[in-house]
């Protein structure tokens, strides 16, 4: 594991969006960036490796991809909370789930192929846990301004 | 375009043919990490360079393809205080308010959804992030303070667990 300095840095601060489209895009984004394509190429494969990045390239909006995605919460009693954990991301829909403090002490994300699949999956788990599940999709998303500063 | 608030959600969708989402399949864990990557990634999916690269400007365009880019993994850069702040407000004001709050250049996500009263009378959700959970939570009083009398009530839901983490697997 390396340490990141000063030109990882940039490369993370610069390239959190707008790479370009073009056949040549990493010599594009290096000239902007002034150093050279295959350095460019170089510290991305190991900013990959060290888990710096997880990942580069497109990032896709699921929604607008035809499927299906949701947020969803429930109130899970503290001595069920292991079992109800697995009975939920047993389903392959289940995509992120995250224990929080509240009331509420289960978050999960479900995505879908189809829209009409949220319902469903929901519906599974809230007859095999017998719990009730909180829907809560998106009526609104805002535009964010935040990348992360390295 | 850094902080503009300007609303997703107003462009029309792209319809997704096959080879969409072939590209789709082909990208999703990132791009080939060669000098000409569309070129790869048409030989992959049997169609020319400049093929893959007008069909990604139009999933660009109409917000299929979010951004390009590096994906960081923000613990690995110190932000180790991430809060899911969420907040009451009047259904009238949430999409002005929305777009402020999302401008916020230590937001990263910004929704409204729906409440569930009386357990949850939550309609506006903003993630935080700090270095550390204090920094985190100073930015939820940020918020507040902005809000003024139009934040009826807050919460600030740390995450304790991360129970599974697959991520997206968007493409049939």
């Amino acid at each position: 594991m390396h340490e990141i300095d000063a030109v990882d840095r940039r490369i993370i601060n610069e390239l959190q969006g707008g790479f370009p489209l073009s056949p040549r895009p990493y010599a594009e984004a290096a000239e902007r960036l002034e150093m050279d394509e295959g350095e460019l190429i170089e510290r991305l494969q190991r900013l990959l490796d060290d888990g710096v990045l997880t990942r580069f390239g497109p990032m896709y909006h699921a929604e607008r991809m035809g499927g299906g995605l949701t947020l969803a919460a429930m109130q899970v009693p503290e001595d069920r909370f292991e079992a109800v954990a697995e009975q939920v991301n047993a389903h392959p829909e289940v995509a992120h789930n995250y224990a929080r403090d509240h009331v509420l002490n289960m978050w999960f994300v479900v995505a879908t192929d189809r829209p009409d699949a949220i319902g469903e999956t929901l519906k599974a788990i809230a007859a095999e846990t017998g719990l009730e599940v909180f829907d809560m999709p998106k009526l609104r998303e805002f535009f964010v301004g935040l990348r992360f500063e390295a | 375009m850094m902080a503009a608030a300007a609303i997703l959600g107003g462009t029309r969708p792209l319809v997704l043919d096959g080879i969409d989402r072939a590209i789709v399949r082909a990208t999703q864990a990132g791009l080939p990490l060669t000098a000409a990557p569309y070129r790869a990634i048409g030989e992959a999916v049997g169609i020319s360079e400049a093929e893959v690269i007008r069909r990604m400007t139009a999933m660009l365009e109409h917000g299929v393809i979010r951004r390009i880019g590096a994906v960081p993994n923000h613990y690995r850069l110190g932000y180790r205080g991430n809060a899911m702040s969420v907040w009451d407000v009047s259904n009238d004001r949430v999409e002005a308010i929305g777009e402020k709050i999302g401008a916020l250049d230590f937001v990263s996500h910004c929704y409204w959804r729906p409440r569930h009263p009386p357990l949850w009378p939550y309609n506006l959700f903003a993630m935080v992030h700090g270095r550390t959970r204090d920094e985190a939570m100073e930015k939820v009083a940020r918020i507040a303070e902005i809000l003024g009398t139009e934040d009826r009530g807050h919460d600030a839901l740390l995450s304790s667990r991360i129970l599974k983490k697959t991520g997206l697997r968007i493409a049939g």
